[in-house]
């Protein structure tokens, strides 16, 4: 391997972090959900979608930045959460039916709805902000002057991730140490359990719901800066949120983020190694690849691992 | 009406109708309904009766469609053998596919054949050399002016597959494909090999679809990535006719069909309304979940109760 070569591998799996970093912020709205409601909400990336275009209009009309929006579109995904959950979903499971999986394709159909009101609204057009520091970049050339490789670290990427980090260490504080992250995780685990200790499980799943839905309102802010935007783009993150929460282990929020790095290294990879064009096909093989023979996840891995087996 | 009656007469009906003096139009309208037709009452030996709801028929439409393109794009051979072919080509896919993804339950296993129609759909648009990549393919001479002919077919591939459907559902077989969906567990503890039946439901159900996929091909003329291979277009829209029509009933997918291809057309002729069915469908859909949850021939008697009640 020559210096141009390990340049491209090294810049390739740089890249490949950045993208898992926003990848595990998806992937945790998803599998929050999951693991309350112990169904999978197939409208999670309209929803993001619709946070990119909050990102979007304040951009536009009121010239905020996209990081500030995160601000905004994360309360107000929240709320659109809670009227999602508690006047469709939570209606439903009520109704009695043949097939179980109404909840699933009612979601389908709030994706559908999402997403055409976005078409009609917005047209189909591609959108992006251009923020100022889109193109920016640290060089490593610019720290070490001797360096026989040049790497580059964009900086909108770079912010992004850390706004991730922030985020899910947000998140993670508010799970295990307030009043109701407790309650919601004792409701994904035993649901009758947590209801006989006096937790008003109804409400953790209305909580729960929006939850997710900023988590992914805000992944929507995040990725504006450095991707582009159209109404029909909710559909393959849908699908790569899904592809995480699989790799990472059902409702487990630590699989969750070592599967949205883990699917973010392995893109990038695919898109640099093979080609551009087949980065989605290699998500599915490492999808397929995660049911055959890890079906865990990689939970299943650390909890093998914890009880020394 | 004796009971056995019924689907020779509707065969009857629908069989004259080409005679009645339909305009083009309406005979590819009708087309299309017979067509989703089938492709529904596939879907509901799978998803309705067996319980493996699946969100990617796409994939068996599609490689249907593609069997028969690519053998008249490689194979300078009649696009009209695809039909016979796709029957092998798509039961050989689907048992292969099935191996891995009904291996999974519920929502996972819907997501896993979801995925597997997106696979093939980006397979398809990257693999030039074999597919021809988004530019599809194009048959170029046509079969026939006329739709009659289209008709007589399409109507022949549905009066076997109900026949098919029904003959299934009422068999041994059928009970067993019921008690898979109650049950799981239960049933595999009376000793029914679940993963056997899910598997047959699946080949039967798929290679249904895929007989449509490669009718699509010759009566379109015109196949590519995008729509064969459709999530939203083909996937979903299979399900929500089974959704709409009554999951698990005989006449659902027709009535589902029927009020799906309609209303498709009628959004589309509204002016600048064209691209926006799938709100429309999306709002149909969450109105079927809520208070028609077994389609509007699964709760006829609802139905007719709710209107009894209003005019007393």
């Amino acid at each position: 391997m020559n210096a141009a070569q390990v340049e491209v591998l090294l810049q390739t799996l740089i890249a490949g972090v950045l993208l898992g970093g926003l990848y595990a912020l998806i992937g945790l709205g998803m599998t929050l959900i999951m693991g309350v409601m112990k169904i999978i909400n197939l409208a999670h990336g309209e929803l993001m979608m619709v946070g990119m275009y909050i990102a979007y209009w304040m951009f536009s009309l009121f010239g905020i930045d996209p990081y500030v929006s995160v601000f905004i579109a994360g309360p107000l995904l929240f709320f659109l959460g809670i009227l999602i959950q508690k006047y469709l979903i939570n209606t439903v499971l009520r109704v009695d039916s043949i097939l179980p999986e109404n909840q699933v394709i009612l979601t389908v159909g709030v994706g559908m709805i999402l997403a055409s009101a976005a078409t009609i609204a917005f047209k189909s057009d591609y959108r992006s902000t251009p923020v100022k520091y889109g193109t920016s970049a640290f060089y490593l050339s610019d720290l070490w002057k001797g360096s026989p490789i040049e790497l580059s670290l964009s900086i909108p990427w770079s912010v992004s991730f850390l706004f991730a980090l922030a985020i899910t260490a947000g998140l993670w504080f508010f799970l295990q140490r307030t009043d109701t992250g407790k309650s919601i995780r004792a409701t994904a685990q035993d649901l009758d359990a947590a209801l006989l200790m006096g937790v008003n499980v109804q409400r953790m799943r209305v909580v729960t719901f929006g939850l997710g839905s900023a988590l992914v309102g805000a992944a929507g802010c995040l990725f504006i800066p450095i991707y582009y935007l159209y109404p029909a783009l909710g559909g393959q993150f849908t699908l790569i949120a899904f592809v995480i929460t699989i790799l990472g282990g059902l409702g487990s929020n630590v699989g969750a983020i070592l599967g949205g790095l883990i699917l973010g290294l392995f893109e990038s990879l695919t898109a640099t190694y093979v080609g551009m064009g087949w980065a989605p096909v290699g998500r599915f093989v490492i999808f397929i690849a995660a049911l055959l023979f890890l079906p865990g996840g990689v939970a299943s891995l650390l909890r093998r691992r914890a009880f020394g087996k | 009406m004796k009971k056995p009656l019924i689907p020779l007469a509707v065969l009857a009906v629908l069989a004259v109708l080409p005679f009645s003096g339909l305009s083009t139009y309406m005979m590819h309208i009708l087309i299309l309904v017979l067509m989703w037709t089938t492709i529904g009452m596939s879907w509901n030996l799978l998803g309705g009766y067996c319980g493996q709801v699946s969100f990617g028929h796409a994939a068996y439409f599609g490689v249907g469609a593609y069997t028969a393109g690519l053998l008249y794009f490689k194979l300078q051979a009649s696009a009209w053998w695809g039909i016979p072919l796709s029957v092998a080509v798509v039961s050989v896919f689907a048992f292969v596919l099935g191996y891995i993804v009904l291996k999974l339950r519920g929502p996972f296993f819907a997501l896993a054949t979801l995925a597997s129609g997106e696979v093939l759909r980006i397979t398809t648009e990257n693999w030039n050399g074999f597919t021809n990549g988004t530019l599809g393919i194009l048959i170029q001479e046509r079969t026939w002016v006329a739709k009659t002919q289209y008709y007589y077919i399409i109507l022949a591939i549905t009066a076997f597959t109900f026949l098919l459907v029904r003959r299934l559902v009422a068999s041994k077989w059928g009970y067993y494909f019921v008690a898979v969906r109650e049950d799981q567990d239960a049933a595999e503890s009376l000793g029914i090999d679940t993963t056997k039946y899910k598997t047959i439901a699946l080949v039967v159900s798929a290679a249904l679809t895929g007989i449509c996929g490669a009718f699509y091909t010759n009566y379109m003329g015109f196949i590519d990535p995008h729509i064969v291979f459709a999530l939203h277009d083909i996937s979903i829209i299979t399900i929500m006719i089974v959704m709409v029509g009554g999951v698990a009933t005989q006449w659902g997918p027709l009535v589902g069909a029927g009020i799906m291809v309609l209303l498709a057309e009628w959004i589309r002729s509204i002016p600048g309304l064209g691209a926006s069915h799938q709100a429309f469908f999306g709002v149909l859909l969450v109105l079927i979940i809520l208070f028609l949850p077994n389609g509007i021939v699964g709760d006829f008697r609802k139905i007719t109760r709710l209107f009894g009640r209003a005019r007393a």
